[in-house]
């Protein structure tokens, strides 16, 4: 660890994260003994499963609900899905799921030999998509090597018309503004669709679906432009909602680099069911991690529920989970983008030295991962011109604490999705501050025992306080007290619950196989 | 105040000057047309003499521009529309008292966030204990129930859940404006009420609020009132007392 600014002690620093392992085991058991609808879709969708019916409903829908109607999901999709595929009667998956969607399938758990001819052939099927995936990841190697990799921070720019059409000139335009990131909004309300639409898209509400061929387009786009422009740009997306395993699968199908993908946002900010929620993180961080995927977390949204002064500790226990649960599933720690956030209310006093506090001992804690760094949306106001103010503060915490990717922060973000000139004027100042800031994070030590280092301690020790009482009372539980975003969530309340099932001796899943076993 | 003019201009340094500043940004790149498409679109809006005294290219295609200039247009301080607030806001105290006497059971709201918008904050600022801006919400008055099914709710669950539990209103909340979302959603609401209550002098209050339906009226939205930014919870009871209890005699 490089010399510390705030001089953590490292005994509170290990304690903290050894509280973290615990508190997270028992959701990490649920995870591995269950699975759920989308982590089954995604695992078809790996096989190269792709399309929909005429209304829009994916087949690898229809495939998962008819096998879960015959025979249930408790031994997963594979074994039924490539059992029924040996007997010769269809052509292909997509062709079988067809039928399956009008009853025409019998699906049966297979035994003995059957079993492990469907065995093999699901893994085979499924390795094509890990094929696909390992060879995007070294593409992206290639890439970053061959145009160059912007230094840190990265600059992360949002596109959200609705429109992929108009999304795509959007974020080149972006990109040749200085973006090294663009992340496309997903749609209001694809959170809670319980299947991922098809095909490019042009009716979103703030935001664009995720959809597959979105995510193709979008690349090939910012493809176009990194060459253009002689450095890789990173494309991000959402893997999050009821189907953030799919997302996660198509994501890393089609090369994008960076996902969000928190441990508890879909719970706490779309009421999504908590179990659900930690079961399908699981096998999405395990995709992400074979992916290359950097994944972003979502701890600054606390700040917007809760006070970013009272509630500084709870970013931080949220970080040291979201670390724990992301190791776990094979992330390595380059690839966490902890997140935090700027939302200090500006009209108290010394709020710049909180925020910097903050700033620091998040830098500190995890020094190796990129963090994400959020910018103030909560006091952002209709004063357009304050919050050009606000920003420039932002962006002179996130170089000073050396924050790893910086979110632009926009003067409109109180009253609409961003213009082109807002965006055009917050890299301006991100620019300014960047060039004019210069390396100041060398030279800037915060006086021992002065306040910046003390509340940098105090929120650590609260934080080490309330993992304690997590502990204690159970993650669950403690996010059904509203620990997080004073957001209450019961862990069998909320939505996609029905679509939880227990594995059952027996289970299979050869994504999953696969994974475990290309752990590095 | 006496003597306090009726028709003012804008005021940059000096009384009457009637200077504005302006910025935007046209789908033109910045050559030699693009600061003459500036004035143009000033000029055209009122602005005379205008000058631009910013432009900047951003991207081979687009151009953004601040102008300042002297429009020309009088504001006539008589021909202004103020929605007056047509009742008193009261104190808790009161509004628990006027229920009392009046209504002789609870009041009842029941409140979401309709359709795919997951704000809550407002919604929470007004109905949650908590409150707004040091006043506390709904739930605190003790003559209230409060139901607040939190976010993703849609109109038919709302109006079901309020038939259930015989709310005297209904409280709509739409942050997210983006292709007209709040109008769109809070119609579906409105329709599912009047579905509901075919008969009109049964129906409980429609309420919806957010922080920019400045360009609507209720009328248009099919509801009984709309709540703005920086609403209070006090103001919102107190329109509970005033529009479902009209005879109320309150203390003043
Ligand atoms: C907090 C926040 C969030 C939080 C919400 C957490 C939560 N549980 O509510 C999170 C992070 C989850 C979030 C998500 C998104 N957000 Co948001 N969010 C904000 C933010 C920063 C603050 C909003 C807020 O809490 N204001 C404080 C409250 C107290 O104010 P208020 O809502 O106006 O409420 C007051 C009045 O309007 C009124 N009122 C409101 N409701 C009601 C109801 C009744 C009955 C009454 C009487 C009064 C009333 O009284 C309240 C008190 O005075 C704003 C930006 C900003 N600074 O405004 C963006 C903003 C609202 N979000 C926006 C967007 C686009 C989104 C997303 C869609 C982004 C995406 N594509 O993923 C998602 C939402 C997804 C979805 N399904 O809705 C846009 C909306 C743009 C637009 N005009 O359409 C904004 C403006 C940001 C931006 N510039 O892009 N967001």
């Amino acid at each position: 660890m490089p010399q510390t600014k705030l001089g953590l002690d490292p005994a509170v620093v290990r304690r903290a994260r050894a509280l973290a392992r615990k508190a997270a085991a028992p959701v990490e058991k649920l995870a591995h003994t269950h699975t759920t609808v989308s982590v089954e879709r995604a695992t078809l969708r790996l096989a190269g499963v792709t399309g929909a019916d005429a209304t829009g409903m994916p087949w690898v829908n229809h495939l998962v609900d008819a096998v879960r109607e015959q025979v249930g999901l408790e031994y997963g999709v594979a074994l039924p899905v490539w059992h029924a595929l040996a007997s010769g009667e269809h052509t292909d998956l997509v062709a079988m799921a067809e039928k399956a969607a009008t009853g025409g399938v019998r699906f049966a758990l297979p035994t003995g030999k059957d079993a492990e001819r469907a065995a093999k052939a699901a893994r085979k099927a499924v390795g094509t998509g890990f094929v696909r995936i390992d060879r995007n990841r070294r593409d992206r190697n290639k890439l970053l090597a061959k145009l160059g990799d912007p230094p840190k921070p990265w600059i992360y720019l949002i596109v959200a018309t609705g429109d992929i059409y108009e999304d795509i000139p959007q974020a080149q335009a972006a990109a040749r503004e200085g973006a090294d990131i663009v992340a496309v909004i997903r749609s209001t309300g694809q959170s809670l669709l319980d299947y991922v639409p098809e095909g490019a898209t042009r009716e979103g509400y703030a935001g664009t679906y995720a959809t597959q061929e979105n995510f193709r387009l979008m690349r090939a786009a910012l493809d176009d432009v990194s060459r253009e422009l002689g450095r890789y740009v990173r494309l991000t997306n959402y893997a999050s909602g009821l189907c953030m395993p799919e997302i996660a699968a198509l994501a890393g199908l089609e090369r994008l680099d960076m996902m969000l993908n928190d441990c508890m946002y879909g719970i706490i900010f779309r009421d999504i069911n908590p179990q659900r929620t930690f079961i399908d993180q699981r096998f999405s961080r395990a995709i992400h991690a074979r992916a290359g995927i950097v994944i972003n977390t979502g701890e600054d949204n606390y700040l917007t529920t809760a006070d970013a002064v009272d509630a500084a500790h709870t970013v931080i226990v949220s970080q040291l989970l979201n670390e724990r649960f992301g190791l776990e599933a094979g992330l390595q720690p380059w690839q966490l983008g902890l997140g935090h956030a700027f939302e200090i209310n500006p009209d108290i006093p010394d709020s710049f030295r909180l925020e910097l506090a903050h700033a620091l001992l998040v830098r500190e804690l995890f020094p190796e991962a990129p963090l994400k760094y959020m910018p103030p949306t909560k006091h952002m106001s209709g004063n357009v011109f304050a919050g050009y103010l606000l920003d420039a503060f932002f962006n002179l915490v996130g170089v000073m604490t050396g924050q790893g990717i910086i979110l632009v922060g926009m003067m409109t973000e109180g009253i609409h999705t961003p213009f082109l000139s807002d965006r055009d004027l917050a890299l301006e100042n991100v620019n300014y501050v960047r060039n004019a800031v210069g390396d100041l994070a060398e030279d800037f030590r915060p006086a021992p025992g002065g306040f910046v280092v003390e509340r940098a301690h105090r929120v650590l020790g609260e934080s080490v306080e309330l993992l304690q009482r997590i502990v204690d009372d159970g993650l669950l539980d403690a996010i059904a007290d509203g620990t997080f975003g004073i957001t209450k969530r019961p862990a069998d309340g909320g939505k996609g619950l029905d679509g939880v099932v227990k594995k059952a001796d027996g289970y299979l899943n050869p994504a999953s196989d696969l994974l475990e076993e290309g752990r590095t | 105040m006496t003597g306090e003019p009726k028709i003012v201009r804008p005021y940059g340094d000096t009384t009457g000057d009637g200077m504005v500043q302006l910025s935007f940004t046209l789908p033109v790149g910045k050559d030699g047309r693009a600061d003459g498409a500036a004035l143009q679109l000033a000029r055209k809006m009122g602005l005379e003499p205008a000058t631009v005294v910013h432009s900047k290219a951003m991207g081979p295609d687009f151009t953004f521009f601040v102008v300042y200039g002297r429009v020309s247009h009088l504001v006539d301080l008589s021909q202004v529309e103020v929605v007056e607030r047509e009742f008193p806001v009261l104190t808790a105290k009161e509004v628990n008292l006027a229920i009392r006497s009046r209504l002789r059971r609870k009041l009842v709201v029941v409140g979401a966030t309709v359709g795919t918008d997951a704000h809550t904050v407002g919604l929470d600022a007004i109905l949650n204990v908590k409150g707004f801006a040091g006043e506390k919400g709904l739930e605190y008055y003790r003559e209230v129930r409060v139901v607040n099914m939190g976010s993703q709710v849609t109109a038919d669950e709302l109006v079901a859940r309020a038939k259930a539990e015989h709310a005297d209103a209904l409280l709509t909340s739409q942050v997210v404006t983006q292709k007209d979302a709040h109008l769109h959603h809070t119609r579906e609401v409105s329709e599912a009420v009047v579905a509901t209550w075919p008969d009109a002098s049964h129906r409980p209050l429609v309420i919806v609020g957010g922080p920019r339906f400045d360009t609507v009226t209720p009328k248009d939205l099919g509801v009984d009132r709309i709540f703005g930014r920086g609403t209070t919870p006090a103001e919102v009871a107190s329109y509970l007392v005033h529009a479902l209890l009209p005879t109320a005699k309150v203390p003043a």
